[in-house]
This record gives structure tokens, sequence and C-alpha cells, in this order.
């Protein structure tokens, strides 16, 4: 059957009768239809298991407060007797801890600001700018999201190695000033952006840098939000490559500091754990103010 | 005598200079993030490629010796059990994290209160770092102190010995990397299935569909090329698992977690064999590299963008 005949009248169609089954079918979409039927009882099912999600963060706090002949103890503490703050001043007085922070703070600053600027302007130039190679380097681009790290890795510490900079924090920024992935965001939002606004631009004389930098990038705030908020997760949580790149203590990040923890305080579980609560606070603080952000380009670059 | 240019001209030339001043705009805007992306992902492909070939110890450039690494890699114990310690990973997590996440995204579809809190908890773990969360479950599940033997020994249960015990320890780290990664695939299941039209599903429910066979029939056809990218971007994140495995159990207890990546890393920087490493990880990108092109030629094939 054609479009064209579907769209005929049926002949002897029984008018009561179809009424009555539309009828019925709502009737039965209103008993078991799929946002209607009482929704409310998945409460019973999501609040345990979204409890259970949370617990051992909740569960990490609660011990970082705990003594270490509390924590010992069996059956475990539930409750910190009081609230010992002994693990968080041993973690920030006796380790490099403060250090580690800090070097954690610069990468993933410089990371984002960096990749703020330079994918938006690459993913811009894809978008609008009409050059000689575009297709191909945006095709490369997207095709380096096949390449997996670990096949990489260890020319990447080569070239590191030649260029001097491993053991210092360039070898953790540099591979992070920009990504495939950051720039695809940015392209698929640019490409839904409205022309009109920077021809505008352009007939009032404005050159291209003075149209990105002064009416597109204001206008790109939400695409940059989510950005900047995943570079920040990403870079903060990084753990295999600044492994690999860095040896010396002082030049840790706070995912390699931690690691540390793991032998040379082992009877010493408030510091580990105050550590933990310090490491994670940073991106759970950043993903819970942008949250809604986060989800969208997460959603986003999956449907792109 | 300088002929008046005919108009024809005036445009063409008019055309060359914008398309140069194009050229010249996009390679300085896109220039430096062309350079640092393909710099750092397709000279080290190559360079693992030659190294691949040699027998170099990271410090020195090492040998050629053709493919031995390649011929070494087909008997080696420690890559067998390396390969089946990830695809185990993989069997345990990627059915359970799918169903589950598809389920949990159904609830939350629904005219639910308290979506926002429940979104929230959901992506903590997935947001945390895995470091601080191997930390956190070697804590957890400490076979003396930890609260889970606790818990077992209250309700008369015997202790285990989790991630010290060589039968355990990969099943432990699938539960936990399950917790990690639940709230992703709850989240892209949930915009996946915001997106199915409401008409639809009313239409499926006129012509006489139930609930089951509504979500049999419209709703897991509607959403399969989301599964298809859940399922790959899975595997490819199971064969990179290692932050959780450096953090717990370092590959044991008697190579019981060892896996792919963690393995790599092994032979590169702690023993100093980088060109057998490299040679390993090319296997491993070969692998992910079929999967992934399998998977994208069966979503093309069923019309499934991806």
């Amino acid at each position: 059957m054609t479009s064209e005949q579907a769209l005929q009248p049926v002949p002897d169609i029984d008018i009561a009768l179809h009424r009555a089954r539309i009828k019925e079918a709502e009737q039965r979409m209103r008993r078991s239809g799929w946002r209607r039927r009482m929704p409310q009882r998945g409460h019973l099912i999501l609040m345990p298991l979204s409890i259970i999600m949370v617990l051992p963060f909740v569960w990490m706090v609660l011990t970082s407060f705990m003594t270490n002949s509390e924590i010992n103890r069996i059956p475990p503490t539930i409750l910190p007797h009081h609230l010992y703050t002994g693990g968080y001043s041993s973690v920030l007085a006796s380790s490099d801890f403060p250090y580690w922070f800090l070097n954690s703070l610069i990468v993933s600053g410089t990371a984002v600001l960096a990749q703020l600027v330079l994918c938006s302007m690459a993913g811009y130039a894809f978008a609008r700018i009409q050059f000689r190679g575009s297709t191909v380097m945006l095709i490369l681009l997207l095709a380096t999201a096949l390449i997996p790290f670990q096949l990489t890795v260890i020319p990447t510490f080569l070239i590191f190695h030649k260029l001097g900079l491993i053991n210092t924090l360039g070898a953790l920024i540099v591979p992070q000033l920009t990504s495939a992935l950051g720039i695809y965001l940015m392209y698929s939002f640019f490409q839904s952006f409205p022309r009109e606004l920077e021809e505008a631009g352009r007939i009032d004389g404005c050159s291209r840098l003075q149209v990105f930098w002064k009416i597109v990038l204001p206008l790109a705030r939400p695409a940059l939000a989510a950005l900047g908020i995943i570079t920040f997760i990403y870079a903060w949580n990084d753990l295999f490559w600044p492994l690999i790149a860095i040896t010396s203590s002082h030049t840790f990040t706070v995912q390699v500091g931690l690691t540390t923890f793991q032998g040379e305080h082992e009877t010493q579980w408030p510091s580990v754990m105050a550590g933990t609560v310090l490491t994670t606070a940073p991106v759970l603080l950043v993903f819970l103010v942008g949250q809604r952000r986060f989800v969208q380009a997460i959603t986003g670059a999956v449907k792109g | 005598m300088a002929a008046i240019p005919d108009e024809a001209t005036v445009a063409r030339d008019a055309n060359r200079r914008i398309r140069r001043s194009g050229n010249l705009a996009g390679w300085a805007f896109a220039g430096p993030s062309v350079f640092i992306v393909l710099g750092l992902s397709f000279i080290p492909m190559f360079w693992a490629g030659y190294l691949s070939l040699t027998n170099s110890d990271l410090v020195s450039g090492g040998h050629f010796i053709g493919f031995a690494n390649y011929a070494a890699l087909r008997s080696d114990p420690m890559l067998r059990q390396a390969f089946t310690n990830t695809l185990l990973l993989a069997v345990l997590y990627l059915p359970i994290g799918l169903a589950a996440g598809l389920g949990v995204a159904i609830m939350l579809n629904q005219k639910i209160k308290l979506i926002g809190f429940y979104r929230t908890c959901f992506l903590v773990p997935f947001v945390a770092s895995a470091a601080a969360e191997g930390l956190l479950f070697g804590f957890i599940f400490d076979p003396d102190f930890g609260i889970v033997n606790a818990g077992l020994n209250a309700v008369g249960l015997p202790r285990q010995g989790f991630l010290q015990d060589p039968s355990e320890a990969l099943v432990v780290l699938a539960i936990v990397y399950f917790w990690t990664q639940f709230g992703f695939n709850i989240v892209i299941y949930l915009a996946a299935l915001q997106d199915i039209p409401k008409e639809v599903l009313e239409a499926a429910s006129i012509d006489g569909a139930g609930k089951w066979s509504t979500f049999w029939h419209v709703v897991v056809p509607t959403i399969r090329p989301v599964t298809i990218f859940l399922l790959v971007w899975g595997l490819i994140d199971v064969f990179q698992f290692f932050d959780l495995v450096y953090t717990t159990t370092k590959g044991g207890p008697l190579n019981s977690t060892l896996t792919l990546v963690y393995y790599i890393w092994e032979l590169a920087f702690n023993f100093f064999t980088a060109g057998y490493g490299a040679a390993v990880a090319y296997v491993l990108f070969f692998t992910s590299l079929i999967v992934t092109i399998a998977a994208l030629v069966y979503g093309r094939r069923n019309r499934v963008a991806l």
C-alpha cells in the first residue's frame, strides 16, 4: 500500500467501533502506560539503590574523622566518637599532599583555560571557515578517538623525555592543552549557531578574530561551561599518564600521590581517608555546581 | 597597455582572495589544536609500530629484531592471562551494566519525584577519580576490618578474602567497576528514552500493545543505536582498565586481576621491555579497532547513526 492509498478514507469503517478502540486504548494507557503507571512505586527500588551508590563516600567521610583505633576495631565503628581531625592535619602537615594539590590545580586549571580557547577556536574554524584541508583534518582529528592512549604512551614518554619535560608539570599540561573531544563538542555547537550575528559583525567591519572574540564566544557560554567542566574532571582524575611522566614526590598530582599512601600509610587509615576526601572534594564540587551542563555534554557527545 | 579587467576576472580574483584569507584564518584558528592532537597521536602511533619491531628497553632505542616480539607474544602465558581477565571483566560487567542502566533509566523516565536527587547520586561514582575509589574499596573490602566482612559476619556468613583471594578479586573489581559506570549508562539511556516521541508509544498502545510488548518491540529497537554505542564504549573502556587495578590489587593475587593495560604498563615502565610492550599494545589496538569497526558496520547496516 502506498502512502497515498493509506491517506484515503477506508470504506465501510465502523466509526463507533473505532472510537471504542481508541477509548479502550486510552484507558489501558492510563492503567499501564509508559509514563503514567504508578511511577512513584519506583522509589522502592531507586531510593535504596541511590543510597548504595553514595554510601561508600559517606563511609569515606565518616572514617576520615575516626581515630586509627576506632577504624581497626572489630566490628567496625559506624559513627566516629567525636570529630577527630588528626587524619587531616597529618595529611596536610607531614606529607607532600599540599604540593600535590597545588600541582593538580595548576595542571587542571591550565588545561581548562587552554581547552576553552584552543578547542573553541578549532571548533569554530571547522564549523565556519572554509579552508584548504579542513575536511581531511577534521576526519583525522575524529579518527584519533580510535587510537587508545595505551598504544601511544611509550613513544609519548620518549617524546617528552627528548623534550626534557619528564618529571615536570609541562609533561602533564601539554597533552591536555586541547582535545579531539573538546574540538568536536565546540564544532557541533557552532554548527547549530545562527550565522546572521557573525555576518552582521563582519559587515560592521570587525575582523574574523574580533567577531569570534566579541560576538561568538560570549554567546557560546553554555558550551564553554560544559567543555570546562568535562576538562576539569578529566584532568583532575587522570592517573595513568602522571604516574608514568612524574617520578619525584614534589611534582606528583593528587591522584598519583594518593596511590603512594597505600603501602606507606598502611595502618594510618585516617590520613588515607582524609587524603581521599580532599582529592575527591574538588571534582564533586565542580560536578554538583555544573551538573546540568555536565549531563548535557556527555549526552550531547553521544548523540552527535 | 593595461586592460581594464572584465567582470569575470574581478570576481575570480575576489574569490581567490577570500579563499586565501579563509585558508590563513582557518589554519590560524585550528592549527595549534590540529598540531598538538595529531602530533601526539599519529606520530606516537607509528613510532609504537616501529618500537614493536625492536628490543628497545625504553632508555636506549634497541635493535631491529623484525617480528620476534609478535612471535614471542603468541606463547606468552601472562598475555593470555591478561586477555582472559580483560574479557572476563567485560562479560561480568557489560550485560548487567547495560541492563541495569536501562532499567533505572526507565524508572527515571516516568513522572517521578526526586529525579534530580537520584541522578546526582548515580553520577557521583562516575565523576570521582578511580584512584580515590580504588583506595576506598580496598578499605571497604579489607578482609580483616572492612565493613563488608563485618556485615557478612553479623548475618552469620563466612568472611571472604575479596581482593586478596585469587578467585574473588576480579569479581570484586567488576562490582566496583559497575558501581563507577552505572550512572553513565543510566544518563545515556535516559536521554535516549526521552527522545522517543510520545506518539510512537501512544500508537503502540492504540495498536493493542501491552507494557512488555511495547518495551520489546518499540523501546528496545528505537534505542538500539544507544545500546550499540554503550556496548562499544564499555568494551573500549574495559580494554583500558588500569586505574582500579593499580590502586587495589596491582594485578594480583597470582595475576588474577592482571589486565591488558596493566600488563603493558608493567612491561614498558617496570620491566623496561618497551619493544615487547609496544607489540602487546598493538595487539590491544587492533582488537579494539576490529570491535569498533564491526559495531559501526553493524550499526550502518541496520540504519543506525552512531
